[in-house]
């Protein structure tokens, strides 16, 4: 136990290390400007085509990552041939000069900015490159983006979740498959709690009439692929550190599951309520109906942004709390900020399980109150 | 304005790459827990679950049991302290009993000894007064004659005699 303890103190110490070492380079080392908070947290938050590890922006320590592009014919190459490309600055129409990467060699014709691939196209009055520029109107470019299906850090680190699911899962249906219905050991020990959890107290206490076996499935794999990648991105180094469940589009693709679920198991009683609610007089359904109908999608929107709120937040926070340190260019401030961005960090453990609770409970809350029969 | 809306916006657009590798994992993801992992984890817990009711069941039943069977035993006490009960009752009565019959014949047989030996010491008694009297007659008329020798040994003396018993007789 003892021993635990410190081993685990030892590798927090040293995540924390590489996170400050990640930052310091990512913002300082290459541009001799202020440091940047917002940028420095946006850039941490967001999707990227590469795993930065350590060093400098483009000659550090990262994974480069493919980027597949569907732009006529499909296009895989690595990442590198943006990070590693032409560093180029233009001037917008607000004046204002922005920088953005040009790709090479199989990347040539397309240019990263912001993490976002855009295809080069060529302005009618600059002829100073034949490859073409960026073209910034009101702040962003407005050249046209190739559909980008690049395993990019989110996808990546959305990969080694689900494989981490699965090897949990798996492993432990492995054990009951090869001992039979014994006391559990290993994972399934672990496990096992979890998923009477999920059916007992999330299942079966909202989805009533003996359906609940029928979503369990659903409800176990929200549970834990929420929680899962809730807790890889906490970890601030490789395997974990994307801001996966803190992104829109995931929260959205898994409130649209509970949407969809939800609508198609709907029953009449369901359909019911929503279109002639019970009790209301019949001069008030032209307001109760579309309020009834935009409550349908109330629920999920509310599901996706609590989730993705939450995590971004907690992100945000623990990335703010280490950036006072660089904003006062002073490591004495590691004494407050560091103890600061632990506690939130372990808060933060709390709050990976919270979600996935509640995002799995609400699912279920939402599925039963569809197949609920009536009952008066 | 610390975060620009630019940034902002960026953050909750969504994007068709990452929505596209999220709706295919998850789906997987679905599918193997649904098809390969769930299963045998849920039946092997409601095999579980079964095991444990059927043997707390048991153990209910089997205490049941143990109840019905104390009762039975706690009765078969009861009774067989009863019968001692009332074994020792009617043994303490009957030598009681014994003992009262023993005490009567006793009291009979002394009452007996004593009526026979008053008996034989009346009987014995009467034998005895009856050799005294006649010793007692056999030794007045010895003494009377001696006494009468004596008396008349004179007239005078013979006089007198005979007056005195003649007027013991006339008192008579």
């Amino acid at each position: 136990m003892q021993l635990t303890y410190k081993f685990s103190s030892i590798l927090l110490s040293l995540i924390f290390t590489i996170c400050f070492s990640s930052i310091a380079h990512v913002s300082f080392a290459s541009e001799k400007e202020r440091f940047n908070v917002s940028e420095t947290i946006m850039h941490h938050i967001q999707d990227a085509h590469e795993w930065h590890i350590t060093g400098d922006e483009h000659n550090g320590i990262s994974v480069y990552l493919p980027v597949i592009l569907l732009d006529n014919d499909l296009k895989i190459f690595s990442s590198k041939h943006f990070y590693h490309g032409k560093k180029v600055k233009v001037i917008g129409d607000d004046k204002k000069s922005y920088q953005y990467m040009v790709g090479v060699g199989p990347a040539k014709g397309y240019a990263l900015y912001h993490e976002k691939i855009y295809k080069l196209a060529q302005s009618e009055n600059q002829n100073e490159d034949p490859a073409g520029h960026l073209h910034f109107k009101k702040g962003h470019p407005h050249n046209t983006q190739p559909l980008d299906f690049s395993i990019t850090k989110n996808v990546a680190s959305l990969f080694f979740g689900a494989l981490l699911v699965i090897v949990l899962l798996l492993g432990a249906s492995r054990f009951y498959k090869s001992n039979g219905a014994v006391v559990p050991k290993g994972i399934a020990r672990f496990i096992e709690p979890l998923i009477l959890f999920i059916r007992d107290d999330i299942a079966k206490e909202n989805i009533h009439h003996g359906k609940h076996l029928k979503y369990l499935p659903y409800l176990v794999t929200i549970f834990f692929f929420i929680w899962i990648n809730n807790m890889l991105g906490l970890i601030p180094i490789l395997p974990g550190g994307a801001n996966l469940t803190g992104n829109i589009t995931v929260t959205a693709f898994l409130a649209i599951c509970t949407l969809v679920i939800t609508v198609f198991s709907g029953n009449k009683n369901y359909w019911k309520h929503i279109f002639f609610t019970p009790g209301v007089p019949l001069a008030l359904l032209p307001i109760m109906i579309p309020i009834e109908i935009v409550g349908i999608f109330t629920k999920p929107f509310a599901l996706m942004i609590r989730l993705f709120a939450n995590i971004t937040a907690g992100h945000i926070i623990v990335l703010a709390l280490i950036s006072i340190i660089f904003i006062y260019e002073n490591a004495t401030w590691g004494l407050l900020s560091v103890p600061m961005a632990l506690f939130i960090s372990v808060l933060e453990i709390l709050v990976a399980f919270l979600q996935a609770y509640l995002f799995a409970m609400l699912s279920a809350l939402f599925i039963g109150a569809a197949v609920d029969e009536a009952h008066h | 304005m610390l975060f620009k809306l630019q940034k902002i916006m960026d953050l909750i657009t969504p994007s068709t790459g990452l929505l596209f590798w999220t709706g295919i994992v998850f789906v997987s993801l679905l599918f193997i827990i649904g098809k390969f992992a769930l299963k045998p984890i849920l039946s092997a817990v409601n095999e579980r679950e079964k095991h444990i009711s059927e043997a707390l069941e048991m153990a209910e039943k089997t205490k049941a049991e143990m109840q019905a069977l104390k009762a039975e035993n706690d009765q078969i006490l009861k009774e067989a302290r009863a019968e001692r009960d009332q074994i020792l009752k009617e043994a303490k009565e009957a030598a009681t009993g014994m003992v009262e019959d023993a005490k009567g014949k006793a009291k009979e047989e002394a009452a007996k000894i004593v009526e026979s030996a008053r008996q034989t010491i009346n009987s014995e008694k009467a034998a005895a007064m009856a050799e005294l009297k006649n010793h007692v007659a056999s030794l007045s008329l010895e003494i009377a004659e001696k006494v009468v020798r004596q008396e008349l040994s004179s007239d005078d003396k013979q006089k007198a005699l005979a007056s005195q018993l003649a007027g013991e007789i006339k008192m008579n």
